[in-house]
């Protein structure tokens, strides 16, 4: 046989041949030990020197050309057999995935978050305090002696005289001025308490307080600090107008009002210059020492920024209300 | 305080619209809280007389009028009120008006009579709610007249929302003021002469309690009609302010107090045996106070007593038996002043607040005493008639509170206000707030020395003049700085573990975070922690939030509950927040401790196309627990032991303790209270303390080993009743250093192990720092941990 024919026969074979097992009794029956072309190797001994060389090169191109088309098959037949695995292992990856529904902060607690993230960024800690209150830390510290006004509009819960709910966080400053000197820059969030109950009331809700005590702080920076507040929170600019109050702890006071979607103002913090008589009762001197105060109301500022309605629903937690804050 | 602002402006008149000044007075300070019109919309209602009044043929409650209203022709008007008669001066709503609600008044037949008009009531005309037939307009109301312009109806009741320190603007005098000095306006007070005595009766004052009651002004006034009317512009103004109308004497008394601020009171002279004492009540008498309730009263209450009792609760309430009636004659008029201390928190004791406490407590003018008798009693003669005689005054000057004098510094006010006010401005300013001034410098500085008036006893320190020259100047024309301060790094303790975090990791883990009361329903806490005694707020809410939270799963429980009863039937609930727990030796008698508290029910996913739908067990949630306590670098440190909780199943519950310290529990409500609770499954829950949780370690990174790690798996058998947990903690303390892994992944009853008995299989991962280890050194440290159990807990390898 000559070796085109054999070239011939084993293309048609190789091109036969489905399966790598197939491909491989090709190889063996061309290349193999007793394959055709090898026994033609072996009959080259039988030739004459002057013939050899020249049958030798051809047999063994055509041994090369063979190798050639079956390597060639054989990668053909392992992308095909990759190709088919592949197609066979074929998902539906818009099912959802197998975890777990992600919780959620409550709103408040979000909005005490941001609070603590905008003031510490600015060099104030975080102070936290007890809620059950004395009267020294609640009033008493906080120029609100016993008969003071003041203590009958705040609707206190008293468990006895001198032990109550705390109405403000105010204490946690007295606590802190206690043990701590000027310079000092600090925010108490937390719960307080007032004894009233309507659409409007909660007799729980949150504070935020800051304090800053130090040579020469002013009424100017209090604005500014808060005026920047308010824009940073809301991210957006406000119209905001500081109003001349009263709170028995600062002198002069003011509350801050923000120009609402409606056109109305809403008033949103107390604030002011924090009274000498306070910083004398935690032994600062008024003279040497400056310092403002300010509290702001977190369930308002939570309403206005997410769109809630009711106050009462932030205690109600009902999943579907809280769900919507993820 | 509500005001009419036509009032005001017969006071002090600026050139600002009504919203201008709402504005003004609110950037002030008195911050207004409604501006409302003191009358409904309408027009074409003129005033008219009826000349004509007859009962109309076929029906017995209508009566046909006519009215004249000062034109050519009567009007026919058909009227049902009881009160219409002969002569009677009245509202005539004309055909073509249109009353409050859009009502236009037509031409009408009524019963087959014909009615070109209307007579109108208070209520039909969106004065009051008075409903009692047709306006009675005094007989000189001119006929024709428009009734808006007749009554000045064209103006607005103004609420302002005063904080305690103005006590001096609870009176238009007060407000006139202050509006004067925003406007730099005039204020034109009236003219208040005294009323000379025409008689000579008097009645004796003591003052027995000085310092409460410094001065007591008394004053007879005899033979007053008893019949007379309140004159209607004085109606409408007390009813623009808010107050009721009642009889002329309580009228003018509360007109004084509108007008000047300043309380009064009048009793009946007939019922007042010798003079007046003021002094404080003696313990447990008794006093009927005008609203007809008894009061046994305290002895720190002040009262006006005559020679044998108390008539009045002073500065509070009168009392009902020394009122005046409708059958008085002769009447003794009081204008005092009561120190606020005195009067402060007395109302309140007994359940009263009244226009007079309300200004007492505040304070009232300590000079206004006289002025304001003076007023009544002129207003009174000019109304009741009745003959004045002499104002006797009772004064302790030592105990009347002295003028303020208050410096003010230049170089304070800038420090604190942050902006250079121009002296002269101050001054300006000073000045027109009715301060006497006195400027003087020192150091290059100004130094003011303010004399602050009687009615400005809220000024007493240099930081008030500062807030009222700021205040005056206006806030808001301060302009805004950046705080300065030095930079210092806070101290970020990397051990510390933020609460925030801990809050994060159950977000993560699916948990909702909730805020529920601090106060919780007693009969549902003293079940589930009967133990425990919580504080109780004597003043609640209402019942069920009476009794201040042992625990937060008392709240969190109702929330899960409120929540299945709205078909929401997964749920994870987280909450942080303080438990009160009595305790005498922490702080006033109570340890406020930080709680981080978890519940969940239901299923252990939400409803997935691959995950099944179990209910959640007790793994769940301590797998939950466990990753809360991971966060502090000690997992393998806290230790869960089979335990009892009153709130939680027996069986089912884990206590947790760190370095031999209860941290808190886990488990499954008791099934017991399931139902109380309003639970419908199986609700498991968490509770520890926070500050456990708040410290985690430093790591300290150890060197790896190159050597190979061997695994070896053992099966032992031990008694039904021993916990895995206990058998876990011994092989890793039985001193095998090269123990580094260890993990269970099998338990297993049944075929091949004994009834009673459970199999239990575990790996361990051996592994030495500085070789290879040979098989006969693994097999020996196997053997050691074997025979440690085998003593220990009696186990043994399964074959």
């Amino acid at each position: 046989m000559d070796l085109d024919a054999i070239i011939s026969q084993a293309e048609t074979l190789i091109s036969q041949a489905e399966q790598p097992d197939q491909l491989d009794a090709v190889r063996v029956e061309f290349l193999g030990k007793k394959g055709k072309l090898t026994e033609l190797l072996k009959g080259l001994g039988r030739l004459s020197n002057e013939e050899r060389p020249a049958a030798g090169q051809k047999i063994n191109q055509a041994k090369q050309q063979i190798q050639q088309i079956i390597y060639q098959k054989g990668e053909a037949l392992k992308t095909a057999e990759l190709n088919a695995k592949l197609a066979s292992e074929k998902i539906d990856v818009t099912l959802p995935g197998r975890s777990i529904e992600m919780g959620g902060l409550h709103p408040v607690t979000r909005t005490i978050e941001r609070m603590e993230n905008f003031f510490s960024e600015i060099g104030f800690s975080v102070k936290t305090g007890p809620e059950v209150e004395d009267g020294f830390h609640n009033f008493d510290a906080l120029n609100i002696p016993a008969h003071h006004p003041a203590r009958a509009d705040h609707d206190t819960f008293y468990f006895n005289p001198n032990l109550m709910l705390r109405t403000q966080t105010s204490g946690v400053q007295i606590r802190t001025m206690e043990t701590e000197q000027p310079p000092l820059r600090i925010i108490s969030p937390g719960r307080v308490y007032r004894n009233d109950y309507d659409q409007t009331h909660t007799p729980m809700f949150h504070q935020v307080e800051g304090l800053m005590v130090d040579k020469n702080v002013n009424f100017a920076e209090l604005k500014g600090i808060l005026h920047d507040f308010l824009n940073h929170f809301f991210e957006r600019e406000l119209e905001v107008r500081f109003r001349p109050s009263y709170f028995p702890f600062t002198e002069p006071s003011a509350e801050v009002d923000v120009m609402q979607e409606n056109g109305k103002w809403l008033e949103v913090l107390g604030c002011g210059m924090v009274h000498p008589n306070v910083l004398r009762a935690v032994n600062i001197d008024p003279e040497e020492y400056t310092g403002f105060a300010f509290g702001i109301g977190v369930e308002r500022l939570t309403m206005i920024r997410y769109g809630v309605t009711d106050l009462r629903s932030f205690f109600e937690n009902d999943l579907r209300f809280n769900k919507q804050f993820k | 305080m509500k005001f009419s602002e036509k009032w005001l402006r017969e006071w002090v008149n600026p050139a600002v619209s009504s919203d201008e000044l709402a504005h003004q007075i609110t950037m002030a300070g008195l911050e207004v809280d409604a501006v409302e019109p003191v009358a409904g919309e309408f027009s074409g209602v003129v005033i008219g007389e009826v000349v004509e009044c007859g009962q109309h043929p076929d029906a017995d409650k209508l009566r046909v009028t006519k009215v004249n209203v000062g034109e050519d022709e009567l009007l026919d008007i058909v009227c049902g009120a009881p009160n219409c008669r002969l002569g009677l001066k009245v509202a005539v709503a004309m055909v073509g008006a249109v009353l409050p609600g859009n009502f236009k008044i037509k031409k009408a037949k009524l019963r087959g009579q014909p009615s070109h008009g209307m007579l109108c009531s208070f209520s039909e005309l969106g004065l009051s709610d008075d409903h009692d037939g047709i306006m009675e307009l005094p007989a000189d109301a001119p006929l024709g007249t428009d009734i808006r312009d007749y009554l000045q109806l064209d103006d607005v009741t103004i609420e302002v929302d005063l904080t305690p320190n103005r006590a001096d603007c609870l009176g238009i005098r007060g407000l006139a003021r202050e509006v004067g000095v925003l406007n730099q306006a005039d204020v034109n007070e009236p003219v208040i002469q005294p009323v000379a005595a025409s008689i000579d009766d008097k009645r004796e004052i003591v003052l027995s309690a000085p310092d409460a009651c410094p001065r007591y002004l008394g004053r007879v006034i005899k033979g007053i009609n008893p019949l007379a009317t309140t004159p209607l512009w004085m109606q409408e103004k007390l009813r623009r302010s808010g107050v009721r109308s009642i009889d002329p004497v309580v009228d003018v008394t509360n007109y004084v107090l509108l007008e000047l601020g300043h309380p009064m009171h009048a009793f009946d002279l007939a019922k007042i045996e010798g003079g007046i004492n003021v002094r404080l009540a003696n313990e447990n008498e008794t006093l009927t106070l005008l609203d007809g309730n008894e009061v046994t009263l305290k002895s720190d209450t002040l009262v006006i007593a005559d020679d044998n009792k108390a008539l009045a609760m002073a500065g509070i309430f009168g009392g009902l038996d020394s009122g005046v009636t409708d059958e008085s004659k002769d009447i003794f008029l009081e204008s005092a002043f009561f120190a606020p201390l005195a009067i402060t928190g007395r109302a309140r004791q007994y359940g009263l607040h009244t226009d007079a406490s309300h200004r007492y407590e505040r304070g009232v003018d300590p000079q206004l005493q006289r002025t304001a008798m003076e007023r009544a009693t002129q207003l009174l003669i000019d109304i009741v008639g009745g003959e004045a005689g002499p104002v006797v005054e009772a004064v302790s000057v030592q105990h009347i509170p002295a003028a303020n004098q208050v410096t003010l510094r230049q170089r304070r006010l800038s420090r604190l206000l942050g902006v250079e006010i121009e002296a002269q401005q101050v001054t300006e300013i000073l000045k027109r707030l009715g301060f006497d001034v006195e400027v003087s410098e020192q150091d290059a500085q100004n130094v003011w020395t303010v004399s602050v008036p009687a009615y400005r006893f809220d000024i007493s320190i240099e930081e008030d003049l500062i807030e009222e020259v700021a205040r005056v100047y206006g806030y808001n024309n301060i302009a805004d700085q950046a705080p300065v301060a030095k930079l210092t790094l806070g101290s970020a303790v990397e051990s510390d573990v933020p609460l925030n975090s801990l809050k994060q990791t159950m977000v993560n883990l699916g948990y909702q975070e909730a805020i529920t009361y601090s106060f919780v329903d007693p009969s549902v806490q003293s079940k589930l922690f009967p133990q425990i005694e919580g504080l109780v707020l004597p003043h609640p809410i209402s019942s069920d939030m009476s009794v201040m939270r042992v625990s937060l799963l008392t709240g969190l429980f109702s929330a899960v509950s409120y929540n299945q009863k709205r078909q929401q039937n997964r749920i994870r609930f987280f909450e942080t927040g303080l438990r009160f727990i009595p305790d005498q030796s922490a702080e006033n008698g109570v340890r406020q401790q930080m709680m981080i508290a978890g519940v969940i029910a239901g299923t252990r996913s939400g409803e997935h196309w691959d995950l099944g739908s179990d209910s959640v067990d007790f793994y769940d949630i301590k797998a939950d627990v466990e990753m809360l306590l991971a966060k502090t670098g000690r997992a393998g440190e806290f230790v869960f032991s089979a335990a009892e909780h009153s709130a939680l199943h027996p069986g089912q519950t884990a206590s947790i303790h760190l370095d031999g310290e209860l941290v808190g529990h886990v488990g499954a409500v008791h099934p017991a209270f399931q139902k109380d609770l309003g639970l419908n499954s199986r609700v498991f829950a968490f509770e520890l303390l926070l500050q456990p949780l708040s410290s985690r370690v430093l790591p300290q990174a150890k060197e790896l080993s190159k050597f190979p790690a061997n695994r070896r798996d053992i099966a032992l058998v031990v008694d039904e009743q021993i916990a895995i947990g206990e058998i876990m903690a011994t092989i890793e303390k039985c001193s095998v250093n090269q123990l580094v892994g260890l993990n269970l992944f099998d338990i297993y009853r049944g075929k091949g192990v004994a009834e009673g008995k459970k199999s239990v299989a575990v790996s361990l991962i051996l592994q030495d720092a500085t070789k290879t280890l040979e098989e006969q050194e693994i097999q020996a440290m196997v053997n050691q941990i074997v025979s440690v159990l085998a003593d220990k807990f009696d186990a043994s390898l399964r074959e």
